[in-house]
């Protein structure tokens, strides 16, 4: 039905909040370096309005004094708008393919460099460890998760992990083909389990940001999964020319399963070898 | 006061227990015709596999299906947020997922859609709650009903679950409660 209604009082209140937020990512910018201008905006912007709502702060502008002249709440802000993966052996299909159809390729190679991008507390990493060891490729493996956020690093290195997230884990486990039993793989402490040290050693986590870091060498797989949803087209672009530079012909790309290479002016360049799962093999 | 033509532009919806047949009565009434996109939020195991979207493509003369990352919004859609995703809207009408943590013990949650649906369309949005057994949604038609858009709630008495549509009557003054049968003959004339 169509019918004539005076203009909307809220349109002039989102365009200011819209400003204010393009504002307030500025100013981290400007401030510490951290670049979350080109970011999806709806889930950023729940993010810090949530974060507003915990600390009780009424408007975007007493947000940014806060962030600038507070670097504690800054950095609990950071933690909050990094992307965090709360479980191990999400999407357990993908993990089954990475065993079943993408390790097998790389028998024979005498050094598999593997780049899990945006790897936040380490769930993933692990996850694609215990992959490694049951296909016996872990020796001859090495496996570089990197994220932006030094907090999260820290959590991953240290690899402990609640009682519910390894409850779920196990579950998953299984459905991604598990071949021995889940609790080989950590040990039990009160209500906190933590990651093996067979798990960890071959594993390196390092500080690398994909919105303003360049490539870190050559890769022959290379895992960013549920990371490139909360970037906008421009920035998934810029990682998209970053991935392609950091792999030889043949090497793999394996994206999270929502997401796609194909809307962006690097999909010809890509082989999407595994129709179920985002995973694709450069030309 | 300048004055100007108004129409609703998107409708979403929230559901959750006795989700499938509720939407299958909503949805069968719009026809082929039918000019504003759906987007649908149901409580969905993660495991489902998101058969929702493929069952009502089945049965809508409007066509579904999943919802995908940076899609734009195409009019006489039916979108249904894949499962173990939240599913948002952008201010410039793309869709949006993420995987951040559960809210009402939900993901995807129908107070993520809503919120940012209010935030892209403002009063040119319609929400509609239907049948579950959940609190989900309640705040999320709030912040629909503050920004000037429609809510709609299916009469709790017409639900197979209904805890859901109580906890959004209690929680806003709603413009409609409407019997399910009512609700497809509402939407199709907005």
């Amino acid at each position: 039905m169509i019918q004539s209604v005076p203009d909307d009082p809220h349109s002039e209140q989102k365009q200011n909040e819209s400003i204010e937020i393009q504002l307030l990512l500025e100013a981290i910018y400007l401030k510490y370096g951290y670049d979350f201008r080109n970011y999806a905006c709806a889930s950023i912007k729940r993010r810090i309005v949530r974060k507003m709502d915990l600390e009780n702060i009424p408007t975007l502008a007493d947000m940014q004094h806060r962030l600038l002249y507070d670097l504690d709440f800054f950095e609990t802000l950071l933690m909050d708008l990094s992307i965090n993966v709360t479980e191990m052996f999400r999407d357990p299909s993908f993990y089954k393919a990475l065993r079943e159809k993408v390790l097998p390729a790389l028998q024979g190679t005498p050094f598999i460099k593997i780049w899990i991008a945006g790897c936040a507390t380490g769930e993933e990493a692990y996850s694609v460890a215990v992959i490694l060891q049951e296909t016996g490729l872990y020796d001859a493996c090495r496996v570089y998760a990197t994220d932006f956020n030094e907090k999260a690093l820290q959590q991953a290195k240290e690899g402990i992990y609640t009682a519910e997230t390894i409850r779920q884990s196990t579950h998953n486990y299984k459905l991604a083909g598990g071949a021995a039993s889940f609790t080989d793989y950590y040990t039990a402490r009160y209500d906190n389990a933590i990651i093996d040290q067979s798990l960890k050693k071959n594993v390196v986590f390092s500080d690398h940001n994909l919105v303003t870091d360049s490539d870190f060498g050559e890769m022959n797989i290379i895992i960013c999964r549920n990371v490139l949803i909360y970037f906008n087209r421009t920035l998934q672009d810029r990682v998209f020319q970053l991935f392609h530079t950091s792999l030889p012909p043949g090497g793999f790309l394996c994206l999270g399963s929502k997401e796609s290479i194909g809307l962006s002016e690097y999909a010809d360049r890509f082989d999407h070898i595994i129709p179920r799962e985002k995973i694709y093999r450069k030309k | 006061m300048t004055t100007r033509p108004f129409r609703h532009e998107c409708i979403v919806i929230g559901v959750s227990a006795g989700g499938m047949e509720a939407l299958q009565k909503v949805l069968t009434v719009l026809d082929a015709g039918f000019s504003l996109p759906v987007v649908i939020v149901q409580h969905e195991a993660a495991t489902s596999g998101g058969f929702l979207a493929h069952f009502l493509a089945g049965k809508c003369a409007l066509p579904a299906k999943q919802a995908e990352d940076k899609e734009k919004l195409v009019p006489g859609t039916i979108y249904v947020a894949p499962p173990d995703y939240h599913l948002l809207i952008e201010n410039d009408r793309t869709l949006a997922l993420s995987i951040d943590a559960p809210v009402n013990y939900a993901r995807p949650s129908i107070d993520v859609l809503f919120e940012t649906a209010a935030d892209a369309y403002g009063r040119a949005l319609a929400g509609v709650i239907l049948t579950g057994a959940s609190v989900d949604g309640s705040r999320g038609l709030k912040k629909i009903k503050d920004a000037g858009g429609l809510t709609i709630v299916q009469d709790p008495q017409t639900a197979e679950a209904s805890y859901m549509p109580r906890a959004a009557l209690a929680a806003v003054e709603v413009d409609y409660v409407l019997k399910l049968e009512e609700i497809g003959h509402f939407l199709s004339a907005l």
